[in-house]
């Protein structure tokens, strides 16, 4: 069966929206309820590796992409969740997979984004000193023109 | 618990590369790793949103010196998924010979730092003189040594000639009769077997639970590369097979690492007998970068480079995530290091070149008297050092 029936059969409701828009590459949007267990499907039951997450910062919303490979069919699957702007918090997924600890710190620290259950939520890449509340990747902050 | 730090580094004009470990130690066996990053941070993903589409490729370029293809390889790739272009032919296989030679030179790069962590300084020199004349023909095909600039979105910058393809002929000619001396060197050694069998082993449990990636992942039996599983630049147009080992060991790291080269020179020849002799075009022509997103891979010398780019419509990237080998890489020594001696911790940080062994200061904690001093990387060297020799002297 072909990855994407396999997908959307197992996901099932969880699926908010599902796009291909080019070659090999699917996202899918889920909410932030169901990420721990689309995630587990994905990592252990469909044996995916985990790639990355990357956060990104939209004028309404804060945004997480959990990047996983199906290295067999050389597919890349991004689980898209969208995020509170006000307070973009999500459940970390340490608990699933220990290597995304470090991410998870680093989209915190640089974006704002609180991972909650992360046993180790400290900065990672800026100084132990930086200024509480001061996140340099979001858009708010300008980087020089 | 209280620490003092020696003021040597992070920063400091001995040193490759700025990173920082912490050793938790009973005696000499290590118990727990805790790993400091961002002494070399410079904020690339904040600065590629300020810049055009086009500057960023040579703004990926300078994330690393040593993968100063791999980026804007894997960067390109992601425009271009975006895009849902397909690049000339010609163009294909200038970049794969590019990608190639880059991961021929890294890795003798890392068999000589291998061998200098081991005692074995003559491999150092070896390796190192052998990987110049990749170098050189680096000048001689992009016009630098280092950071190449020969990748743009939509092909190449510059073309080979019929000229340099001899050229480099002749190099790779060289390149693997050394090769095989000192893979030869390497694998028959019984001191360097005694040093490196079943030490820092990584189980297949432990790649995936960090996601490691490349010759890291291939030597413990993982078989994963985005060469094959996801097909770009000419990688689908010759023949190569993909290395493999199963001990997880650093022994089985440097096996894959070495036999690669091998493959690397495979995939150059070929590349080069489609391209001699022929005309083509290199570049295609992009105008605009339409509202979109796109991932991009390459498989780096260290494993899988990934980019996710998103675009307005505007002339820079909204967002650009990066993510490099090491970054999942690295976190595996947290297992491989565990239940080891101090003296081979040095060969197993090694075992995962991380971009450079970036290793320079470690604070050594004693799980028993709760006290802690700094050691430099140098000492611990060293120490790795004087264990091959006393292999040696006592066989």
């Amino acid at each position: 069966m072909e990855l994407k029936n396999i997908l959307i059969e197992k996901l099932g409701s969880k699926i908010k929206e599902y796009k291909e828009p080019t070659n090999r590459r699917i996202y899918i949007t889920i909410d932030k309820d169901s990420l721990a267990e689309c995630a587990r499907i994905i990592f252990k039951d469909m044996d995916a590796r985990y790639i990355v997450a990357s956060g990104v910062h939209n004028e309404d919303s804060f945004e997480v992409l959990y990047h996983f490979g199906f290295d067999k069919q050389g597919i890349v699957v991004s689980l898209r969740v969208y995020l509170d702007k006000d307070n973009p918090e999500i459940e970390s997924l340490v608990w699933l997979i220990p290597g995304i600890e470090y991410i998870e710190r680093e989209t915190w620290e640089l974006l704002g984004i609180k991972f909650l259950n992360n046993p180790n939520l400290k900065h990672f890449l800026l100084a132990e000193d930086w200024p509480e509340g001061n996140y340099p990747v979001r858009k708010n902050i300008k980087g020089k023109k | 618990m209280k620490k003092v730090i020696v003021p040597l580094g992070p920063y400091h004009p001995l040193f490759e590369e700025p990173e920082f470990f912490e050793l938790y130690c009973d005696g000499e066996r290590v118990v727990d790793v805790e790993w400091h990053a961002g002494y070399n941070h410079r904020g690339i993903e904040k600065i590629s949103e300020s810049k055009h589409w086009d500057q960023v490729t040579f703004l990926v370029e300078r994330i690393c010196g040593i993968c100063s293809n791999s980026h804007p390889m894997a960067y390109c790739n992601a425009v271009e998924n975006l895009l849902g272009l397909d690049i000339p032919e010609r163009a294909k296989y200038i970049r794969t010979i590019i990608s190639e030679m880059e991961r021929l030179h890294s890795h003798f790069l890392w068999v000589g730092l291998a061998g200098h962590f081991l005692g074995y300084n003559t491999v150092f020199m070896w390796a190192w003189k052998y990987r110049e004349p990749l170098l050189d023909m680096f000048e001689v095909i992009t016009g630098g040594r280092n950071n190449y600039s020969m990748i743009k979105i939509g092909g190449v910058r510059r073309d080979i000639n019929d000229q340099q393809i001899e050229m480099l002929r002749k190099m790779l000619d060289g390149i693997s009769s050394q090769l095989n001396m000192l893979t030869k060197v390497f694998l028959d050694d019984p001191v360097l077997q005694a040093r490196l069998v079943n030490v820092g082993v990584l189980t297949k449990q432990d790649v995936k639970n960090y996601g490691a990636v490349g010759p890291v992942a291939r030597a413990s039996g993982v078989d994963i590369d985005i060469r094959r599983d996801n097909p770009y630049a000419a990688y689908n147009l010759v023949d190569w097979k993909v290395i493999t080992r199963e001990n997880g060991d650093v022994f089985d790291k440097a096996v894959v690492r070495l036999l690669e080269g091998f493959e690397s020179v495979k995939i150059i020849r070929q590349c080069l007998d489609r391209i001699e002799h022929k005309k083509g075009e290199i570049l295609a022509e992009v105008r605009e970068i339409p509202a979109g997103e796109g991932i991009g891979r390459h498989e780096a010398l260290r494993g899988e480079v990934f980019h996710y780019v998103r675009s307005d419509g505007s002339s820079s990237p909204v967002r650009h995530k990066i993510r490099a080998p090491s970054y999942v890489n690295v976190p595996t020594f947290k297992k491989s290091s565990i239940g080891q001696t101090i003296s081979d911790v040095a060969i197993i940080l090694a075992g995962v070149d991380p971009c450079y062994c970036c290793t320079e200061r470690v604070a050594i904690y004693d799980a028993n008297t709760k006290k802690s001093r700094d050691i430099t990387w140098p000492e611990i060297v060293k120490k790795s050092q004087e264990k091959t020799e006393q292999l040696k002297k006592h066989g």
